[in-house]
């Protein structure tokens, strides 16, 4: 509650909303406490006196009433029916979306059409109906406002209850034994109760507004009676004459609806958890860099990352996903970068081309440096020229790269044209030798595919393709096979291994699974809490893991003809990388750990290809034997 | 003894393109009839690629998808109604995501609370006694029942999962691909309490999951669904060591492995479910497919001992 207050009033418009809707609150609410002529007391011989006259601050009407009694007795009882048509109209809204979006099927169907029905009518028709058939007073004018607004309600919370409907924890109430409408109100309702408040919070306001109008029209509160839209409508015929009777319903009725819209879309933005994580604000083009210093450049080499540092700055926090990393990457190799999820792969990768997203991301150290030249911190032209050019991503979600409403065909065109003018025909031409290249069926014919048309393993070699349209040197696969099946997986593996060897691409390929990394990469390097702390040719690396990690991992993982057995499970959790212990990180789990590993850095060593970072490495040579 | 799971030609059809009045438009058969048993105290391992009806199979066996056809016997009393309240005392459900699986807005306790107050009835007291005698049994601080679900990591929220299907004192564990979600170190974690828990409650497991390795790990009996039926079935060490099954066949070759070269893999997918071949429907990728497999489809029959395929021409 207090982080969603100090959200709220970040946003300083939402402050100045919430600001002002509480003192109209708190003077509606003291209206009968203080010391005011009584609102419907006439007296014509003081009719129209102006403001700041004797004894009437605002004045007087046609009927000599005083205006700030009336204005603020009127303020009360227009917040007072807008709150309850509100709280109406979210409350049956509500009840109808819930059971028809937690129903599902024929109910849901017939339930939604016959809202949308009354949505199609034109809004304000429909409550001038409402009223005509119920006839004009404060009451009906309420209800008309309601049930005009109890469509929006009922629709909204429909799409969100559907999504809750569907989610594993409503299965699990079910199989403990709750029965349809205590799910409903135990599960369900607490998780909806948000998007109501939101709903009600964006829509108070134009619910006030109508009100007022109706009774503008002569439709809602009678005489004597005053609200904001009534005084208006008395008002009108002395608009010239006596301006300033209008002037004030018309100030107070315009600084209610705006400090409750303020205050609306401030209670959204704090709500809606998207926002939260910034994700919202405008990622930059390029990933943010501040670096201290950069390397000297190392030996030559196709791609080398050299002591990168990425780190996610969050509140006052810094998240340091990737820890000081080296690779290097030749011409026509496999490396795998494997490790466990959150270890830093992914961060790794990203940053390579300045894609992590900024903010929250920002690389604060090392360099990439490819054929020699340094792309860290490389202007975003340059960067853009390479993405795709000479340097292409494979993500483990296809679709992540693909677009749904366009042809796969047009899209492999359009990722050559990017890059090289070629004519149309040419692209097209290209398009479907990429297909043929990456083994899809048919080409020809499935260039006019979308992508949704396509099965898991169909759509990731069309991302394999995409990658492939400009002949890049270098392909990095994300977990491209993750999301496969296992015969799917061994196709996709086989493809990027005749493509590097027939095309001499050089692959950084991340996984967590040893298998794809025995069967495709020439070397390996495992991540943990954002350090490589082993790395080496991958079958020396399998065969004798050096580092206590990578050797408790592997035997971790079950091998397929190795029969019913109790496995080896490495007990506790990676370390958080926004508190990493002091020394090795992983020490905490470590069996080995002696006071040296928890005091000091603790060292990448070895030979150039055969590196591993630890006090006690396991003995290599015999087991190697 | 009777068998603490039996299905009977157990099948699943859902509708297509429904309309609101007359007939709907397809029929996918996500389930074709299926006979399966799992006697008491064993683990039977289902595996096959996604869509398969893994998923459908264990819902129906839980209750919480009714079946087209066929029945389920749960320690010899037949369920027909779905109904996942009279099921749920008997069987219970893993899900595979442990963190939507938990009501965000709930905290732990509440959650383990449910099974005890809506199957069992049990007041206050024995509710508290049994929550900490689970709770210590999946091995998790007591301090943990006041938090709520997002401060878990996976491999705890799994935990959790186990537990609210144990406070339901059902002896029988549906296992929905359970660790599928969480990562090497932590899955053999769960894997070693799943076996712990087993031998200590004595427990019957189905346990669902595309890995071979996992399955193969855990499992006495081994069956491999393909399209919606059931292809192979057999003891554990035969299964995936000696297929018989040609589909059996390629997911043992596909998987990767340490110190085996890439395969490849066949070419071809999965046939449309909307519009099934008539005969074997891995006749479109199998390579001993011959004119009887395309047009007569193979049923499960025994090939050797006690493992069974449905193939016209088994190895
Ligand atoms: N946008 C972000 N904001 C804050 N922290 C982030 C963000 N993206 C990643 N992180 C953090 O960076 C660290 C490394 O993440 P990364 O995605 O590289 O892991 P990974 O090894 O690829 O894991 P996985 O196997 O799950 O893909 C994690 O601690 C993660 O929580
Ligand atoms: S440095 Fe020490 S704690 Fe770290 S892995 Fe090596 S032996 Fe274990
Ligand atoms: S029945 Fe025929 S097509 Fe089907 S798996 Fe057996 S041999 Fe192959
Ligand atoms: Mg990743």
């Amino acid at each position: 509650m207090r982080a969603f207050l100090k959200l709220l009033f970040r946003n300083r418009l939402a402050g100045m909303g919430a600001v002002f809707l509480a003192v109209i609150v708190v003077l509606a609410l003291l209206t009968p406490l203080l010391p005011l002529h009584p609102p419907n007391e006439i007296n014509t011989a003081n009719r129209y006196l102006r403001p700041l006259a004797e004894g009437h601050w605002l004045g007087t009407d046609h009927l000599g009433r005083d205006l700030l009694s009336r204005i603020l007795w009127g303020t009360r009882l227009s917040l007072a029916v807008g709150f309850a048509a509100a709280l109406i109209a979210a409350v049956i809204g509500a009840a109808i979306g819930i059971t028809a979006g937690y129903a599902g099927g024929r109910t849901d169907n017939v339930t939604m059409r016959g809202v949308d029905m009354l949505m199609a009518f034109p809004y304000i028709l429909l409550a001038l109906a409402i009223v005509a058939v119920l006839g004009p007073g404060l009451m009906n004018a309420l209800i008309a406002v309601a049930a005009v607004n109890i469509p929006f309600f009922a629709r909204n919370i429909r799409g969100v209850t559907v999504g809750i409907a569907h989610k594993e924890f409503v299965d699990a109430a079910r199989l403990s034994g709750m029965g349809h409408a205590r799910i409903l109100f135990s599960e369900v309702l607490p998780n909806v109760v948000p998007v109501i408040v939101i709903a009600m919070s964006t829509t108070l306001g134009w619910m006030i507004l109508e009100t007022a109008g109706l009774s503008f029209l002569g439709l809602g509160s009678q005489p004597p009676q005053a609200d904001l839209g009534s005084m208006l409508g008395e008002a009108r015929s002395a608009l010239i004459s006596a301006p300033h009777t209008s002037l004030v319903p018309g100030a107070m009725i315009l600084l209610i609806v705006m400090s409750i819209n303020l205050l609306g879309d401030g209670v959204r933005d704090a709500l809606d958890p998207r926002l939260r994580s910034g994700a919202l604000s405008r990622p930059a083009a390029a990933t943010l860099v501040e670096r201290k210093q950069v390397p000297a450049p190392s030996s030559e080499g196709l791609l080398r990352i050299e002591d990168l540092e990425t780190q996610f700055q969050v509140g006052r926090r810094d998240y340091r996903a990737v820890n000081g990393v080296s690779l290097s990457l030749e011409p026509g190799e496999c490396v795998g970068l494997i490790g466990e999820s959150g270890s830093g792969k992914s961060v790794t990768a990203l940053s390579v081309m300045g894609l992590v997203a900024s903010p929250p991301g920002v690389i604060t150290g090392g360099a990439v440096r490819l054929d020699g030249d340094d792309l860290i911190g490389a202007p975003y032209a340059r960067l853009r020229a390479l993405r795709g050019n000479r340097v292409a991503y494979i993500f483990q979600d296809p679709l992540s790269t693909l677009h749904p409403l366009y042809r796969i065909g047009e899209q492999l065109a359009e990722a050559i044209r990017v890059h090289h003018p070629v004519g149309r025909n040419e692209a097209k031409r290209r398009a479907v030798q990429l297909l043929v290249d990456v083994r899809i069926p048919n080409p020809a014919q499935r260039i006019r595919a979308y992508p949704h048309e396509l099965s898991g393993g169909m759509r990731q070699r069309v991302g394999i393709a995409m990658a492939l349209a400009n002949d890049p040197d270098i392909i990095i696969a994300d977990e491209p096979t993750t999301a496969l099946d296992v015969t799917v997986q061994a196709q996709i593996l086989k493809l990027l291994d005749d493509l590097r060897r027939s095309r001499g691409l050089a692959i950084l390929f991340i996984t967590h699974d040893f298998g794809v990394v025995a069967q495709l990469c020439d070397r390996v390097a495992v991540m943990y809490a954002g350090r490589i702390v082993e790395e080496g040719p991958t079958a020396e690396v399998l065969e004798a893991p050096a580092h206590p990690y990578t050797k408790r991992l592997i035997a971790c993982v079950p091998e397929l003809g190795g029969g019913r057995r109790r496995l080896e499970a490495i007990p506790g959790l990676p370390p958080a990388v926004d508190d990493l212990p002091p020394g090795c990180a992983f020490a905490p789990r470590c069996d080995k750990a002696a006071e040296a590993c928890r005091s000091g850095e603790v060292a990448l060593q070895g030979q150039d290809r055969r590196r591993v970072r630890c006090l006690f490495p396991e003995p290599t040579t015999e087991a190697a034997q | 003894m009777s068998p603490a799971v039996q299905t009977h030609g157990l099948a699943c059809r859902f509708e297509f393109g429904r309309r609101l009045f007359g007939p709907p438009r397809a029929l996918l058969h996500a389930l074709h009839p299926t006979d399966l048993a799992v006697a008491p105290g064993e683990t039977l391992g289902i595996v096959g690629e996604s869509g398969c009806g893994k998923s459908t199979l264990a819902r129906m066996l839980v209750g919480l998808q009714p079946p087209s056809e066929g029945f389920i016997e749960i320690e010899g009393a037949a369920l027909n109604r779905a109904d996942p309240a009279e099921f749920g005392r008997r069987i219970q459900y893993v899900f595979q995501d442990p963190v939507s699986s938990l009501n965000p807005r709930k905290t732990i306790r509440e959650i383990l609370e449910a099974p005890l107050r809506y199957l069992h009835g049990m007041g206050r007291a024995a509710r508290r006694a049994r929550i900490d005698e689970i709770f210590g049994a999946v091995r998790l601080r007591p301090e943990f029942l006041t938090r709520y679900p997002h401060e878990f990591s996976g491999g705890q929220a799994q935990r959790i999962g186990i537990a609210r299907a144990l406070a339901a004192s059902a002896r029988i564990l549906v296992l929905d691909e359970p660790v599928s979600a969480l990562d090497v170190s932590v899955q053999a974690q769960v894997l070693n309490l799943l076996a712990d828990l087993k031998a200590e409650w004595g427990l019957t497991y189905l346990f669902i999951s595309h890995d071979l390795a996992v399955v193969e790990a855990v499992s006495d009996r081994i069956a491999v669904l393909y399209f919606g039926s059931v292809v192979e079935q057999g003891p554990a060490e035969r299964v995936f060591a000696a297929p018989r099954h040609p589909y059996t066949r390629l997911l043992a070759d596909s998987a990767p492995q340490v110190g085996r070269k890439l395969g490849g893999g066949a070419a071809g997918e999965l046939p449309d479910p909307l519009d099934p071949p008539p005969g074997c429907a891995f006749a479109g990728r199998c390579p001993l497919a011959t004119e009887r497999c395309r047009a007569e489809r193979p049923l499960l029959r025994p090939v050797e001992g006690d493992q069974f395929a449905a193939c016209h021409h088994p190895l």
